[in-house]
């Protein structure tokens, strides 16, 4: 038995150091790239008031009757995802009927939906916003669209997936019953889906609600503008008493969500 | 006949859990104002906006090209450094690998706290301390993408397979043979998917660091929006897509190549 191992190509040899290699240059180019100038001569004492204002906050600010106040802010935060999230459930379904491919006979037809679904997902909801501000003013309104339209995205694919993955056999059934198209949706699609549906929009609304405590550093309404007024002047009292109220505010949504979603499914 | 019985209550509950969100969307929009007759008003302003931002400006390009450049760096250096940091974390977290809850429990905490701040405001907080600039970007970048893979790290070393570290256990390994040997041979593929994963998103947030000042693309977007040069806005928002599209199937192709 002579049998020798064919040898490996040079190339099998050599992969693993080209791959350090290479990773070693993108890093390199990357670390010059940001040219660090070094921190600042201020951060220390800038980090201590912060700390500082943690431990002191400004707690007059949580309740104001005149309404620029900490609950007032928190509260359109969770209006503006909750707003969002029912848009882009509503908007999503269509598109999510289009990127599915068991919903249509030809391929292309739900090639363009998963294309235009991935260029809605690529823009940041930061970019939406700004747009938003700029075609209907600054506020609450421009923050809830931003949302609405960026989470569809998301949402419209999971969606198409679930659809994707439905069993055949009630469509087919009432098909040979002679159910019109319309018929088989109501009675076999969407009963399947229709708990996924909810159980992802939950989802969406958690992360939605990380994404509406920063729409305001843009000026779409909600916690983010008095934070970043909060900041342009140096009030690190302010600052600690809404990042505190924010935390609070992301922990108790994705508890409670997290409690609905494991019911639904 | 008491067939119908049960469906009665059932649709009861129904509508009663429609009525609720029906309730619930009326107050949200009488609180924010928020209506449907503001939509049709702001509309035609939203067509004009994208009619000034058709054709972009090409001449631009050759601008906004060094700050792009930036974006991608801050994200692959953020990435890397919150990647690096997230590996001993992870193995704190892991019940598996820290039996005592006295450890791992703080951690889990502290790791928690660091996932409910947006990077956005990361930046912003940032920007405050250490002044304007890509570090300020690159700072919030490394603790958003410490956060995302410290989480997913953990839950992916709990879930590997017992059997080879009970093995090195029983011929005596210590701690450290049976992280190098027993856990990072199960966890890496893993760990390198989220990592790119994370580099994904990165991009993305990388992108609007700049409105708050912490470098990158966003600044340059943030400043011709601000001139209402929308030509030029439509075209940094064009070179992102693409950019972000590229590194998006980049990072596709090599995850599908490590799982």
């Amino acid at each position: 038995m002579n049998h020798t191992l064919p040898a490996k190509p040079l190339w099998h040899k050599i992969r693993p150091y080209c791959w350090v290699l290479f990773l070693v240059v993108v890093y390199v180019w990357a670390f010059n790239g940001l040219q660090f100038e070094g921190i600042q001569s201020t951060a220390k004492s800038v980090s201590l008031s912060i700390l500082d204002g943690f431990l002191h906050s400004d707690w007059s600010f949580v309740y104001d009757p005149a309404g620029e106040d900490l609950l007032s802010g928190l509260l359109d935060t969770l209006i503006i995802s909750i707003l969002g999230t029912f848009i882009s459930a509503f908007l999503c379904i269509p598109f999510a009927f289009w990127a599915a491919s068991n919903m249509s006979r030809r391929r292309p037809v739900s090639g363009t939906g998963k294309f235009s679904l991935s260029v809605i997902r690529v823009f940041p909801e930061m970019i939406v916003a700004i747009l938003f501000i700029k075609a209907v003013g600054p506020g609450s309104f421009a923050g809830v669209l931003a949302l609405g339209i960026h989470s569809i995205g998301m949402l419209a694919k999971l969606f198409s997936e679930t659809i994707e993955s439905i069993d055949t056999g009630p469509s087919e059934a009432l098909t040979a019953a002679g159910a019109s198209r319309l018929q088989i949706l109501w009675f076999a699609v969407l009963p399947q889906v229709i708990p996924q549906f909810l159980s992802y929009s939950l989802y969406r609304f958690e992360i939605n609600i990380r994404s509406a405590t920063t729409l305001g550093l843009v000026g779409a309404g909600g916690i983010g503008t008095p934070l970043i007024f909060a900041l342009n002047m140096r009030n690190w009292n302010r600052v600690g008493v809404i990042l505190l109220g924010i935390i609070i505010l992301v922990i108790l949504t994705d508890l409670i969500s997290g409690w609905i979603r494991k019911r639904i499914v | 006949m008491t067939i119908e019985a049960p469906t009665a209550p059932k649709k009861y509950k129904k509508i009663l859990t429609w009525l609720f969100f029906v309730v619930v969307l009326v107050l949200c929009s009488i609180q924010t104002e928020v209506t449907p007759y503001q939509l049709i008003r702001g509309l035609p302003q939203m067509g004009i906006l994208l009619g000034e931002m058709f054709p972009p400006d090409w001449s631009y390009l050759p601008t906004i090209w060094k700050p792009m450049v930036e974006t991608v760096q801050i994200a692959l250096v953020g990435t890397m450094l919150g990647g690096l940091l997230a590996i001993p974390v992870s193995l704190l977290c892991a019940y598996n690998i820290v039996q005592s809850r006295l450890v791992s429990l703080p951690v889990r905490l502290i790791l928690n706290l660091v996932r409910t701040i947006p990077d956005l405001l990361f930046a912003a907080i940032f920007v405050a301390i250490f002044g304007i600039g890509p570090f300020a970007g690159m700072l919030a970048i490394l603790f958003f993408s410490f956060g995302l893979i410290a989480k997913l790290t953990f839950e992916a070393i709990e879930a590997i397979d017992p059997g080879p570290m009970e093995a090195m256990t029983a011929v005596g390994a210590n701690k450290i043979q049976l992280i190098v040997f027993g856990v990072i041979p199960q966890a890496l593929p893993y760990y390198m998917s989220y990592l790119l994963y994370a580099f994904e998103i990165n991009v993305r947030a990388a992108s609007v660091l700049g409105l708050v000042g912490a470098g990158g693309i966003g600044l340059l977007l943030d400043r011709s929006l601000g001139l209402f040069r929308y030509d030029r806005a439509a075209m940094i928002i064009l070179l992102t897509l693409v950019i972000v599209l590229v590194i998006d199937y980049g990072s596709n192709v090599l995850r599908r190549k490590l799982l």
